[in-house]
């Protein structure tokens, strides 16, 4: 029996051994060392357990330290026994099988635990996390019987464990509760794009999902989401998280938070024991990667046996490669106060960089597709280096950026050969693009039409803009782009949708080089219905990119509260509805109830909360949402006309009842009126209107581009038709092309203006097959969208968003009673 | 002992680029958002301009525009960005074991 102090080591994984290895690196003969390891074998690369599971290692490719690095350093593994406790006074430790060891010093490295959430299900057999050995065992197993498998979480864990099971030729669907995968290391738009290149190669996945129960009998068959879906799956794979496994030092009395609480030596609040890896918490910080764990390795190294330097705690970056796809992240890139995006999608190439910047340093990335420039990125940040100099280049990377190249974009674009390649999309060099330019296109457009240089993708847009300016062009482009985020105007979007299939708004942003990560208020709400509007069959509503008015179905006013307005058929109603309305605005306590400018009802000063509850009310009354709030159709006015009134010349409150229940719930680029005059005197003010019809003997004469708004503009006569459905078929397609046409919050007005009305004619009154396949698609476009967004809330859809998350109640805080 | 930090449930409950409500008896309400990236900030659910419902807004980045008269606001900071002057307070929050905590002095401050 050695004299020397006994070192004890509780865990036999990356951080106890990398102690270890350090440990002997300083001073070889300093301890006698007995390592304990639960697992039944040596010291392995956890980190490489998902190639195991692939199928690309076998086992003995990631041992780290095999026996013979136990015997050559005398080190006693105790391997399979895991240890249930410490005794601090007498310095013990026991173990499962009932041994007992006595330490000098004692050191902690027993990582984490794989969360469990706790769902029904979660015990049964055919439920594994993936963290071990047995667990890369249990997986291989249930790969040879074949058939589905289910990943619960998307995180990195989740993703390698699908992308093994699915080499291994299982169905995998990956069920993830964040709108976006690995949310922690990448942005919404990395995210996103992972998402996609996963589908592309098989896997299901879905965000935003939760699970609600595993079900099976005696084994796993399947899980089940809180939204219904039900899921079979031969094998459930849980990697949603880790915690640190703090369970025994806890029980020995240690100091623990989040992670056994260490200092800048690795040392516990006991003087005698130590801890390391994913089971600590330094200043507040638990890590979870490998990089930090050699750090601190080193830092207990030296305050152990040699010069004590203290970590510091690490800044993180990670690399990897998600089922074969590049992924880098580093640092702080949620943004903030005094942070610049610099961004930089290439969509041809499936590139997306993200650097954040502040006050003249870099202080995160998000790399996706081409992750070379990672490290040289997290240099930078490390460093905390002044790259004002370069910054203009840095999204570029090394190659260009550092090095000495030059810093100008304008000289870095003249330094280009003649045969570098432009546009990646046409494949344009920078030689003809030049050609172009000295050819007379002084323009980017010019430059688009004439060599399609940046006419697809655009995200070379810059350098052509760049190349303009050199060859001495340097005007403003004449159309104004959408919004600050991007170059390409309202039209250009619109036409890259329905050209590359475009279908949600990060595959826009994506396809179309966004210079922001998630947009701004004006373009989300404008992509949002650029796609409705394209996709009528299949696009998912962002809620998030849509006005408050649209996203609560409700009018907000000036103090917070909300007005309601219920659809009325042509402005007419009923007793019942009349009293279906009074005893709502009792029942809520509405404020006002005024009659509106579209012959309908507002009822005023609705709380939030109660919006369901009143819709309810309203639709059990036989009413509908009015879209008094949307860009939307919104009301269609009528006065008597033939039935009633002596000058009336048809039946202009029947052809409105038909107009608007033909026309409800159709979105538009802005808000869209209509009304039918019974004759000319036009009391129901038809030549202000989006679209107007005037009832006159002879038939219909239509209206367009009317607007008693601001710019009061009268209507175009567009043409007359002799019958009503005529009519309603006019109107359907002049609706469809304004909505297919027209800038999103363009109303009618301005853009048959900017069109001009012959323009309008040519595709409606002299185009009657136009006109037709105009009128099917917006047919085809309602039958998607003509919902009742009220009876849907008021069923219980999206009711979060009408509820508070939480209430405080200051005295059942303070006083600790209710 | 009172604590300092007040748990007011799981951070799941936020939609991403979305906000939530919470109403302090007595007080002024606390609007809590979520960013594309996951993080969440609180300010007093009111706009400094013409106290819109902040919370009511479209969040984009680390900023919302206010529903009713469009001003941007940091959530960082609450101060009205661009030419627009005004600040509204900022709760302090912070996410601990996938649950919110909101700093509970900050959160009672105002409160008669």
């Amino acid at each position: 029996m050695s004299e020397r102090p006994h070192l004890v080591v509780i865990g036999n994984g990356m951080a106890g051994c990398r102690a270890v290895e350090e440990i002997l690196a300083r001073d070889a003969g300093k301890f006698r060392i007995t390592i304990f390891g639960a697992e039944p074998r040596v010291n392995y690369n956890r980190i490489m357990l998902s190639p195991l599971l692939a199928g690309e290692k076998s086992f003995e490719d990631i041992v780290i330290n095999g026996h013979d690095w136990y015997d050559k350093n005398g080190i006693e593994l105790v391997a399979g026994d895991s240890v249930t406790a410490i005794d601090r006074v007498a310095k013990t430790i026991a173990a499962k099988s009932g041994r007992i060891e006595s330490y000098d010093k004692l050191l902690i490295a027993t990582g984490s635990d794989p969360f469990i959430i706790p769902v029904p299900g979660k015990d049964l057999p055919g439920v594994i996390s993936f963290r071990d050995m047995d667990d890369v065992g249990a997986m291989l197993e249930a790969a040879n019987r074949g058939g589905d498998a289910v990943v619960i979480g998307g995180g990195l864990l989740g993703l390698e464990a699908a992308h093994g099971l699915s080499l291994r030729n299982m169905k995998v669907t990956v069920i993830h509760l964040m709108p976006t995968l690995m949310e922690r290391q990448l942005d919404e738009a990395a995210g996103w794009l992972l998402k996609d290149a996963l589908e592309g190669r098989g896997q299901t996945i879905l965000t935003g999902a939760d699970t609600a129960e595993i079900y099976g009998e005696g084994k796993v068959e399947g899980i089940r989401l809180k939204d219904g879906r039900e899921i079979p799956a031969s094998i459930v794979v849980m990697a949603v998280g880790i915690r640190p496994a703090t369970a025994l030092a806890k029980e020995a009395g240690l100091a623990i938070g989040r992670g056994i609480h260490v200092d800048d030596n690795m040392v516990t609040s006991d003087p005698d024991i130590l801890a390391v890896g994913e089971c600590v918490e330094h200043d507040g910080n638990v890590y979870g990667l490998v990089a930090p764990l050699w750090d601190m390795c080193r830092s207990l190294a030296d305050g152990l046996v040699a010069e004590p330097k203290g970590y510091r705690g690490s800044v993180t970056s990670t690399k990897l490669k998600v089922a074969g796809l590049d992924v880098f992240s580093a640092g702080d890139f949620s943004g903030g106060e005094g942070c610049e995006d610099i961004v930089l999608r290439d969509a041809t190439r499936g590139v997306y960089k993200r650097v954040i910047v502040k006050g003249d340093k870099v202080v995160g990335a998000v790399l996706y597709g081409d992750t070379a420039d990672g490290n040289w990125y997290f240099d930078l940040l490390k460093k905390q280096e002044d790259v004002s100099d370069i910054r203009d280049a840095l999204i570029f990377g090394q190659a260009f950026a550092g090095g000495g190249a030059s810093a100008n974009p304008i000289d870095a674009v003249a330094a280009l050969s003649d045969d570098a390649e432009i546009c990646g999309c046409n494949g344009v060099s920078k030689g003809q693009v030049m050609a172009c330019i000295s050819g007379g296109a002084g323009s980017l457009d010019a430059v688009r039409s004439g060599c399609k240089a940046s006419a697809s993708c655009g995200s070379c847009t810059g350098l052509v803009e760049n190349l303009l300016k050199l060859a001495g062009h340097d005007e403003e482009r004449p159309v104004k782009p959408m919004c600050k985020c991007t170059s390409f105007t309202h039209e250009d979007v619109r036409k890259a949708i329905v050209e590359k299939e475009l279908r949600v708004i990060p595959q826009v942003m994506q396809a179309l080089s966004w210079s922001t990560p998630d947009g701004c208020s004006s373009c989300r709400p404008a992509l949002n219905y650029y796609l409705l509007c394209a996709w009528p069959e299949s696009h998912v509503d962002d809620m998030q990119s849509r006005f408050v008015n649209e996203r609560m179905h409700a009018n907000i006013q000036k103090d917070g509260t909300y007005s309601v307005v219920p659809r009325m058929w042509g402005g007419v109603t009923t007793p019942d509805e009349l009293r279906a309305i009074a005893d709502a605005c009792d029942k809520y306590k509405a404020r006002m109830v005024k009659v509106t400018g579209g012959q309908r009802l507002d009822i005023f000063g609705i709380k939030k909360e109660d919006l369901p509850a009143i819709w309810a009310d309203l639709n059990a009354a036989g009413m509908v949402s009015g879209h008094a709030y949307g860009k939307a159709l919104r009301t269609v006015k009528t006065c008597v006309g033939s039935e009633w009134c002596r000058f009336g010349t048809q039946d202009s409150t029947g052809l409105g009842i038909k107009t608007e229940q033909m026309t409800w719930g159709s979105w538009m680029p802005h808000k869209f009126k209509i009304a039918v005059s019974g004759c000319p005197r036009n009391c129901a003010e038809a030549t202000i209107k989006d679209f107007g019809v005037i009832c006159v003997d002879s038939g219909y004469e239509l209206h367009i581009g009317g607007n008693g708004g601001i710019h009061l503009r009268g209507t175009d006569l567009l043409c007359k038709v002799a019958t009503e459905q005529e009519a309603l078929d006019y109107c359907a397609a002049f609706i469809q092309l304004y909505r297919e046409e027209a800038r999103y919050l363009d109303r009618t007005a301005p853009w048959v203006e900017r069109v001009g009305l012959e323009y309008v004619k040519t595709r409606i009154v002299d185009d009657g097959e136009g006109r037709a396949e105009l009128a099917r698609r917006f047919h085809h476009a309602q039958s998607f969208l003509q919902k009742d967004p009220w009876a849907e809330r008021a069923a219980g859809s999206e009711a979060h968003l009408h509820q508070h998350i939480a209430e405080i109640r200051p005295f059942a805080v303070v006083g600790g009673a209710a | 002992m009172i604590a300092e930090w007040l748990d007011i449930g799981p951070v799941d409950q936020l939609p991403a680029l979305g906000a939530r409500t919470l109403p302090v008896q007595g007080g002024e309400e606390i609007a809590i958002f979520r960013t594309a990236n996951g993080q969440v900030y609180a300010l007093i659910n009111k706009c400094p301009h013409k106290h819109g419902p902040l919370s009511q807004g479209i969040v984009h980045d680390t900023t919302v525009t206010c529903p009713l008269h469009n001003w941007r606001i940091s959530l960082l900071t609450g101060e009205a960005l661009g030419e627009d002057k005004g600040c509204v307070p900022v709760i302090p929050v912070k996410i601990d074991g996938g649950s919110i905590l909101i700093g509970r002095r900050e959160a009672l401050q105002g409160m008669a």
